[in-house]
């Protein structure tokens, strides 16, 4: 097998548009290099995105793929997954991209448990339009739009994913590549709603107003505020302020929706046949 | 319409857009709940899984028009209905559908606005916005049928035409067509022209997902054929590829106005009642052309000489046939329910070679015929 991931590029788009240090690449070599280990042909994965930094990762690789409108990666996924269930589809977003213009669509999409996979790569930051506070930025946080102080709390997205519906949860990390890396192979995997949260870095529109310039002060940053989930329930709440549990928070076998759609649809074809 | 074969309803206008789109070949549905085109959700909801179809009650408008738009892609005829403040919502990716050019069908049952405006009440306040809701210079086609059996028909019409010229089409309705119920003339799919996109004729390799054939319509694959492509609603190359260069955004974006304005001649349907010898012409469209029609019955018995110049394609708009008309009439008067938003386009493609009158009516009442008459009475002795 060829497990070169540079197959899957477009190469005469690169270079690419992602500033130096950037998680984004580490995220898209997760998911290539997982995508190649399931073995699935380029011909099959359709690759949906929104609009921001991450979403320019569709235009790089060399499936069907798609970049849509602010926050609607998810409902165009859904139209295309329900149109052609053999199709494997795969949503990629921000994290103001997801939780803010495009909640509404995540709950719904987790909510219909349909068989897509959706990765959020969470720089906890809108990147592209120059470093505005998100649903994700940490409550004391600096934005361009919040020069005092982020006073928003932050969303916790895989929790709201698990309570919405979804099948397989999980939160990691540009730090933690291996464990990253295993949790997008069962996302992709699982017969459901899947969903990858992984935080990431920013330091050109994150960094640079919150006092951790490099990338490597990034990385560093991001390590010490990530606690494996087991730890997480140990701690005291005082403990937990400013930390971000990460592992697997759901992982469920549920009858998921272009399967239930397909009964329906078939039982009134034989009913009708049968009239 | 002369049919070898067909069977007589009677159908809501909702109803007969379902039956339509489904002969055409749709077979995928997303829509959101909204007065007055709920009965168009609930038509497929009941026949698309019949016939393997796909119909879906999405989060929001905005979800559903996405919905559309990424079923369009995989090769599947697909198609919306909303009102008014559903219409305002698809607009982001109705501008997505256009520049990506992705073949769908919106109806919008057009109620009174702005805003929440008149659920229950028909207007046809959404003419403008069907043609420049969206941001950004774009395409669009835009249908008006004036009566049930219409419905039907330019239903399939307006899916053909998404179909020939891979753009998204708007289907107005309004209150009282979408409600009324009338005889239809359902053909059998034999008897019916049915368009489908274009698919393309060269290698996987060869294949550039937005070089344009002569006709300027680019052929499309399907996501899942082999085709490996990108669709981008930021401004694209031939290849699909995001570009900043000057030419490459100019030629794509007169070629998407191009496509639709250099085929006027397909696209727009019209139709005239007694114009031949009028000296004073009534330009309307939807449910008032039908109310005109009358008008010039009865004004035709009192001996003045009227004729009625029925719109079915508002957009793109029929500027030769009213400069031609302009030049033979002395008066065009122009009912709408609205505040004179075609009225205005007339008086443009009329280049004052007569006078047009607006008769503007937006309680929420449809015009009557003797309304319109009074007014052309009015106007004519000036």
């Amino acid at each position: 097998m060829n497990n070169d991931i540079t197959q899957y590029f477009r190469k005469e788009m690169f270079p690419h548009i992602w500033c130096p240090g950037c998680g984004i690449g580490i995220v898209l070599g997760a998911i290539l290099r997982e995508i190649n280990s399931i073995g699935w042909e380029k011909d099959e994965i359709v690759m949906i995105s929104g609009i921001g930094c991450s979403s320019r990762i569709t235009g790089y690789v060399d499936f069907n793929t798609m970049n849509t409108t602010h926050g609607r990666a998810l409902p165009f996924a859904t139209g295309i997954k329900m149109a052609n269930p053999d199709l494997k589809v795969i949503a990629v977003m921000g994290d103001g991209d997801c939780a803010a213009i495009g909640g509404n669509h995540f709950i719904h999409s987790a909510r219909r448990n349909i068989d897509i996979t959706a990765i959020i790569i969470n720089n906890m930051i809108y990147g592209m339009t120059g470093g505005q506070y998100s649903p994700l930025t940490p409550t004391g946080r600096y934005g361009t739009t919040a020069p005092y102080g982020n006073i928003d709390q932050s969303f916790d997205l895989s929790a709201l994913a698990a309570s919405a519906g979804a099948s397989y949860v999980a939160r990691s990390n540009i730090f933690d590549v291996n464990q990253c890396t295993r949790f997008i192979k069962k996302a992709l995997l699982k017969k459901g709603f899947s969903v990858v949260e992984i935080i990431s870095d920013c330091p050109i529109s994150f960094g640079r107003i919150n006092q951790l310039r490099t990338p490597v002060q990034m990385l560093e940053w991001i390590k010490s505020i990530s606690v494996p989930q087991k730890t997480w329930e140990k701690l005291s709440e005082d403990e937990k302020e400013g930390k971000i549990p990460t592992g697997e928070f759901l992982d469920l076998n549920i009858p998921e929706y272009t399967e239930r759609y397909k009964e329906i649809s078939m039982g009134v074809q034989q009913g009708r046949k049968e009239k | 319409m002369m049919y070898k074969n067909k069977t007589v309803k009677i159908l809501q206008g909702n109803e007969a857009c379902v039956e339509g789109a489904i002969l055409a070949g749709v077979r995928f549905f997303a829509g959101y709940p909204i007065t007055p085109a709920s009965e168009i959700a609930e038509g497929m909801a009941i026949k698309l899984p019949e016939l393997g179809g796909v119909f879906m009650q999405m989060e929001d408008e905005i979800a559903s028009m996405a919905a559309v738009i990424g079923a369009s892609l995989t090769g599947t005829k697909a198609m919306t209905a909303s009102s008014g403040p559903g219409i305002c919502l698809k607009q982001e990716n109705i501008g997505f559908a256009a520049i990506c050019e992705v073949p769908c069908v919106i109806v919008n049952a057009q109620r009174g606005g702005p805003s929440t405006g008149l659920p229950t009440k028909p207007s046809q306040g959404d003419v403008m916005q069907a043609r420049w809701g969206t941001h950004g210079d774009h395409p669009m086609i835009a249908l008006a049928p004036s009566d049930v059996n219409e419905v039907f028909h330019v239903t399939i019409k307006a899916i053909n035409f998404s179909e020939k010229y891979r753009t998204p089409v708007m289907l107005l309705l309004d209150e009282v067509i979408s409600h009324m119920r009338e005889k239809v003339n359902v053909p059998t799919r034999e008897d019916i022209e049915i368009i489908n996109r274009k698919q393309p004729t060269v290698t996987k390799e060869e294949f550039l997902p937005y070089k344009a054939d002569q006709d300027l319509v680019p052929p499309m694959a399907n996501f899942g054929s082999g085709y490996r492509y990108h669709v981008t609603g930021l401004i694209h190359n031939e290849k699909g590829y995001p570009t900043s260069n000057n030419k490459e955004i100019d030629q794509l974006i007169r070629r998407l106005t191009d496509k639709v304005e250099l085929n006027k001649k397909d696209i727009i349907l019209e139709e005239n009642f007694l114009l031949d010898d009028a000296k004073i012409a009534i330009v309307a469209y939807g449910s008032v052309a039908r109310a005109a029609e009358r008008t010039v019955k009865i004004a035709r018995e009192k001996g003045i000489k009227v004729g009625l110049l029925k719109l079915i394609t508002l957009w793109p708009f029929s500027d030769v046939t009213i400069k031609k008309l302009a030049e033979q009439v002395d008066l065009i008067v122009v009912p709408e329910m609205n505040l004179g938003q075609i009225s205005r386009e007339v008086q443009r493609a009329a280049e004052g070679k007569c006078r047009v009158i607006s008769y503007g009516r937006v309680d929420g009442e449809l015009i009557n015929p003797m309304e319109i008459l009074a007014k052309v009475e009015e106007e004519s002795k000036l």
